[in-house]
């Protein structure tokens, strides 16, 4: 299966489990999204369960919330995760909160699945990587995953959650995963050994980091498409690099991180969105703060600028193998 | 085209800036208000479409007329016992505020918002709803819990951020959360309630359920960008939700031409988004009662949402932390043409033979007294300031079902300074 159908199947067998579990959102009913990631849900679990919303964000999220108040699961869509700011304070204010503030007696167990990040000449309005917005606020959860397989797991174990979940998925590798050159062919998850997806349940527990690839040299922390594109120049470049996958980013597997950057000693982080107070300066400040003993050389953070996604120049945007390459060379300078 | 002339001749533009009618000093003179005499309002078929009647949005629903007598066709007809259960509420509601607006006054608490002069939006709007229907509403419908026979003490506990708090003392006062009472917990955050209102209706319609959802915003919120997202769904799933715009005038200090007041009215946001509107007489309970019903029954029979406008004055400031001294005449909230909502009941109830001014006096000196009880029980809880009432941990509970390790290290790092303050759980005497 490919990223997509990963998580097409997942919504699928919800929806079969469970009858409290609605999936809404811009074109998910009958055309089943413009990714087609909820096609034949609608044909399968009928009109009341998955339907199309009028173009409003913050309407999808509050009358989410809404619905997980009532006793539902919704699980909306954002057609792009950039278009997730008009419903920034139903998620942050509203859903984010509601179980604090009620004490517990009403919540918001809803799953809001988004497209993220770039690398498809999406411009400004379809590349963006909004996720340090949200890690920023508290009560509210964060996933990103990376593989086929993952993103089936992750998106039940989201789904099952009794807290509300971004669930982002890395648009970039829907469809396979990337190695971070724009002008070489792209791959197919079928001839990736993460492209096995099981046609049934099963979950992946919310918090847990995957090591990628054990190694020794250094340790890299990525998540989404960031993983694929680490994976590449580290191949390449012949480094015995240990590659952490996040998977969530709240919450965080901080074991996983403080073992493996006390092993390794080295760290880097890697991401997409933009640099200034994005995640990765939270993980640098984590990473220093547990670490501080054992680094045997300064935090490298490999990230998006800080400009709004160019659409013709994405690829001097985007943090590629060049980049990343650079920051590689530089952290393993006094090895 | 006219940009090819020169621009001698064109007038400058003008920017309008809306301005209410008096400020402090000002003698007052409402008779441009327009209030059309009681019975008048057709009451359409709860049937009928809405766009047969939307010469009701514009117009003013009232039942109650200036001696007193319930007239026309919105009159509910209710039996002496209810209207006598209504007045009760509306008049408990009055006490509640009183009491409780001193007692922040007195420093037992930091907050309070009064309902003066708007007791019949909420307390008619409860009588009319089934006690199964949630209702999301704004900060100034605690007359819904007191019709609905919630406990004062319980109210109050959580006005004190006591021991008894329901809601641990995580939330400003007045910001209440009664799911056993259909009262969704109270946001800051203007009109989010909306479209939540709305998702919970289109559930409850999902699922085959019975129960309708009612939502109250003020009119100042109309603005926000989730009444047009609800507007717009409720309108598009026929979901069974009411809409309650509270337009008592003033938001805080911005009177309602800051809204769009001097352009249309409020009912009337509803004709474009295709959805019933009624523009009701919102110090007149029995009228509000009657457009309740009339938008409960319509929908419950799938005919879909309804809007109502319930015109009213804010008599009190905004909230203990406002001064309308500041901003508008003092003379307002007496001379508003619409009266106070529990006189016009208790006249009515008078001139039918089923009351008196003797039984009411006796009421509010008992209700005076329970709301007293009520406050020496809460008291015995604790109030705002004394001390800390709640566990110092539970600071980090319900953030999430379940405590990720980030929140436990610094519940525990927060526990730690208390131990090392030399002086730990000092502040919980």
């Amino acid at each position: 299966m490919n990223m997509i159908q990963a998580i097409n199947s997942a919504m699928d067998i919800m929806m079969e489990r469970d009858p409290d579990v609605i999936v809404m959102g811009e074109d998910v009913g009958y055309f089943g999204g413009v990714f087609r990631a909820t096609a034949g849900l609608q044909a399968k679990h009928g009109k009341t369960r998955v339907f199309d919303t009028p173009i409003t964000e913050c309407g999808i999220i509050g009358v989410a919330v809404g619905m997980g108040a009532y006793g539902l699961r919704p699980v909306p869509e954002i057609q792009f995760a950039d278009y997730i700011y008009p419903a920034l304070d139903q998620l942050v204010s509203e859903a984010a909160r509601l179980r604090y503030r009620s004490a517990g007696e009403f919540t918001s167990p809803i799953t809001v699945r988004s497209p993220f990040g770039g690398g498809i000449f999406g411009g400004q309005t379809h590349s963006q990587s909004p996720e340090g917005l949200f890690t920023h606020m508290s009560g509210i959860k964060t996933v990103i995953p990376s593989t086929p397989y993952d993103a089936k797991g992750l998106l039940i174990a989201a789904i099952e959650d009794n807290d509300p979940t971004l669930f982002f998925e890395p648009k970039r590798i829907y469809n396979g995963p990337f190695d971070g050159y724009w002008d070489r062919p792209s791959q197919n998850w079928s001839k990736h050994p993460a492209g096995e997806v099981p046609t049934g349940y099963y979950k992946i527990e919310l918090g847990k980091a995957k090591i990628v690839r054990a190694g020794e040299a250094l340790t890299i922390l990525a998540y989404g498409t960031m993983v694929h594109v680490c994976a590449a120049v580290v191949a390449e470049a012949g480094i015995d690099a240990e590659i952490v996958d996040l998977r969530t980013l709240v919450p965080l597997d901080i074991e996983t991180i403080e073992a493996s950057v006390k092993k390794t000693g080295r760290c880097m982080i890697v991401h997409e969105a933009t640099r200034t107070s994005g995640f990765g300066a939270e993980l640098s400040a984590i990473v220093q703060e547990r670490c501080f003993y054992h680094l045997e050389a300064p935090i490298e953070r490999v990230t998006g600028f800080d400009t709004p996604y160019p659409h013709s120049l994405e690829w001097a945007y985007f943090p590629g193998p060049v980049r990343i390459g650079e920051a590689l060379k530089k952290i393993m300078k006094d090895a | 085209m006219a940009s090819e002339h020169p621009r001698a001749n064109l007038q400058p533009l003008t920017l309008h800036i809306p301005e209410p009618k008096f400020r402090p000093g000002d003698a007052v003179d409402f008779a441009e208000v327009d209030v059309p005499p009681a019975g008048e309002a057709r009451r359409p078929d709860t049937a009928d479409k809405a766009s047969d009647f939307i010469d009701l949005a514009y117009t003013l629903v009232r039942v109650l007329d200036d001696d007193g007598n319930a007239v026309g066709p919105w009159d509910p007809k209710l039996s002496p016992d209810v209207m006598r259960r209504m007045l009760r509420s509306m008049a408990l509601l009055r006490a509640f505020d009183e009491r409780m607006f001193r007692a922040q006054r007195q420093g037992k608490t930091s907050f309070y918002m009064k309902a003066l002069g708007e007791e019949a939006v909420a307390v008619a709007a409860a009588y009319a709803l089934d006690y199964e229907d949630m209702c999301f509403p704004s900060y100034r419908q605690q007359g819904l819990l007191i019709a609905r026979g919630w406990s004062l003490v319980d109210m109050m506990n959580q006005i004190y951020s006591n021991t008894a708090d329901r809601l641990g003392g995580k939330q400003l006062p007045i910001m209440y959360s009664v799911k056993e009472a259909g009262f969704f917990s109270i946001s800051g955050n203007l009109t989010t309630q909306y479209p939540q209102a709305v998702g919970w209706a289109m559930a409850s319609a999902a699922k085959g359920d019975t129960r309708i959802a009612a939502t109250w915003c003020g009119e100042g919120s109309t603005a926000e960008g989730d009444f047009h997202s609800a507007c717009t769904f409720a309108a598009v799933y026929r979901a069974p939700v009411i809409f309650n715009v509270v337009n008592n005038q003033w938001a805080i200090s911005s009177f309602s031409g800051f809204a769009g007041a001097e352009a249309t009215t409020f009912a009337a946001r509803a004709v474009g988004y295709g959805i019933a509107g009624l523009r009701v007489d919102g110090n007149d309970a029995l009228a509000v009662y009657a457009a309740t019903e009339w938008a409960a029954e319509r929908a419950r029979t799938n005919q879909g949402p309804t809007l109502i406008e319930h015109f009213t004055y804010r008599a009190e400031g905004h909230s203990t932390s406002d001064d309308p001294g500041q901003y508008r005449s003092e003379g307002e909230p007496n001379a508003w043409p619409l009266g106070d909502p529990i006189k016009r009941l208790k006249d009515h109830l008078i001139a039918i033979g089923e009351w008196d001014e003797e039984r009411h006096a006796a009421q509010d000196k008992e209700l005076a007294e329970q709301v007293k009880a009520a406050q020496k029980e809460a008291e015995k809880n604790g109030i705002l300031g004394h001390g800390l009432h709640q566990p110092l941990e539970s600071l980090f509970d319900g953030v999430f079902e379940e405590l990720p390790w980030h929140l436990k290290e610094q519940r525990q790092q927060m526990l730690d300074e208390e131990t090392a303050s030399g002086r730990p759980w000092d502040r919980k005497a």
